[in-house]
């Protein structure tokens, strides 16, 4: 039995988790991470993808995050995220409509630099969907 | 002086007004509420913002800070954010942001500077094109927008974003109501380009600890600003979204008062009339019987 320590999942609009929990899984820019407790402090941009969320009493949670930051201290762990939802609230309209948006920006992109990013996010977005709404 | 039937229609009509500021006084309560607990809601995000803001922003060596922070070392071209509200009807809660918007913009023009504006809000658009029509280079509406989201904010901050990136202007401020009470809304002026960090927070982040930075703090610091330039603007979205709630009770609730007010007056002027009538009357009928 691990250590438990204080996890906040905070979007713009609200504040969606915040319990102790056992460890926690972040999809970082530079690779999915496990947090457990007492992690050396360290701050990584998040990539959309799935939060997943091992509660102290056990019993697991996941969420969608469409890009953020994430903030861990030894004591606790913050991710910021831009939009966040609970895996079972998702739905594939609004996950088509956000691949859509992306689509529309890499189009739209006037310089190179811009271009990539937005293909960037929009490959990111569609891995994400073939992830966690199977065909 | 007025016949007793356009007394009665007057008494009418003010007790129609009156009937309609109440409903939406009560309408504006309800959504006070809700516009509180959303600016509530949003709290906790935009604080530890601020908060990993002030830390990695001192971990940044000031020559690798991304534009959007260090600024384009130039106060050549302002951009000035007025957000207000969509509605009127709400005392004076529009034409104070509006006011505080044109006197900035008065002091700029004044020091030589460019001036551009970026109008949310169609009351400040209404308010600012009579004087500075040719300053505004946009306006956002928000007019069909029933719950203002976090995309609402983050389309604004895109568009200031893109602008930046052009050159288009080298210092942004935001100009909203900041929500004190119901009975208070203070307008507020608030720079946000290049990010104003504030120095005092530095000290108040949890540890010394050293952190890791994954990508690189300046990769991470450029992601961040855009990131709480959109959090600034959905703070400020939402904090007059309160406030106009908050402005409109009052108004309302006010007007209600002062129906009530005219109402009692032009009941008074009534009873008073009906009684000379009667008077009238009796003294016609006494004096016509005492001729015989």
């Amino acid at each position: 039995m691990a250590d438990a320590f204080k996890f906040d999942l905070v979007s713009p609009e609200r504040l969606l988790f915040s319990q102790e929990v056992e460890s926690v899984v972040i999809p970082g820019t530079e690779g999915e991470m496990t947090v457990m407790a007492a992690h050396a402090p360290t701050m990584t941009n998040i990539k959309p993808g799935v939060v997943t969320v091992n509660a102290a009493g056990g019993g697991s949670e996941r969420y969608v995050v469409f890009g953020g930051f994430a903030d861990i201290l030894p004591e606790g762990c913050t991710v910021l995220a831009e939009s966040a939802v609970h895996v079972d609230e998702i739905n594939r309209e609004d996950l088509a409509r956000r691949i859509q948006e992306a689509r529309e920006d890499v189009a739209d992109a006037e310089d190179d630099h811009t271009r990539t990013r937005a293909e960037e996010f929009l490959a990111q977005l569609t891995t994400l969907e073939g992830a966690i709404l199977p065909a | 002086m007025a016949s007793l039937k356009d007394l009665r229609n007057r008494i009418a009509s003010v007790k129609a007004t009156q009937k309609i500021t109440k409903a939406m006084q009560m309408v504006a309560a309800a959504k006070l509420k809700r516009a509180q607990e959303a600016a509530e809601a949003a709290r906790p995000y935009a604080e530890r913002m601020g908060a990993v803001l002030a830390n990695i922003a001192g971990a940044v060596a000031g020559n690798d800070a991304p534009p959007l922070m260090a600024g384009t070392g130039k106060d050549d071209t302002h951009l000035l954010v007025v957000c207000t509200a969509e509605r009127g009807l709400c005392g004076g809660f529009n034409s104070q942001i509006a006011k505080l918007a044109r006197e900035h913009i008065r002091a700029l023009l004044g020091q030589g500077k460019t001036v551009k504006v970026l109008c949310v809000g169609k009351k400040g658009y209404d308010a600012l094109r009579r004087d500075y029509s040719k300053h505004i280079i946009d306006r956002v509406d928000l007019r069909d927008v029933k719950k203002i989201g976090f995309e609402n904010a983050h389309e604004i901050a895109r568009k200031v974003i893109g602008l930046f990136d052009k050159g288009e202007f080298d210092v942004c401020t935001l100009f909203y109501s900041e929500f004190q009470s119901v009975m208070s809304q203070v307008p507020t002026a608030q720079q946000i380009i290049p990010a104003a960090v504030p120095a005092g927070e530095e000290a108040a982040t949890s540890s010394d600890a050293v952190y890791e930075y994954e990508p690189e703090a300046a990769a991470i610091l450029a992601d961040l600003i855009p990131r709480n330039i959109s959090v600034q603007i959905f703070r400020a979205l939402l904090e007059n979204a309160a406030g106009e709630m908050g402005a409109k009770m009052t108004a309302m609730d006010s007007a209600t008062r002062n129906a009530g007010e005219m109402i009692d007056k032009l009941s008074i002027t009534y009873n008073r009339q009906r009684q000379a009538q009667i008077t009238k009357e009796l003294i016609e009928i006494i004096s016509g019987a005492e001729a015989l």
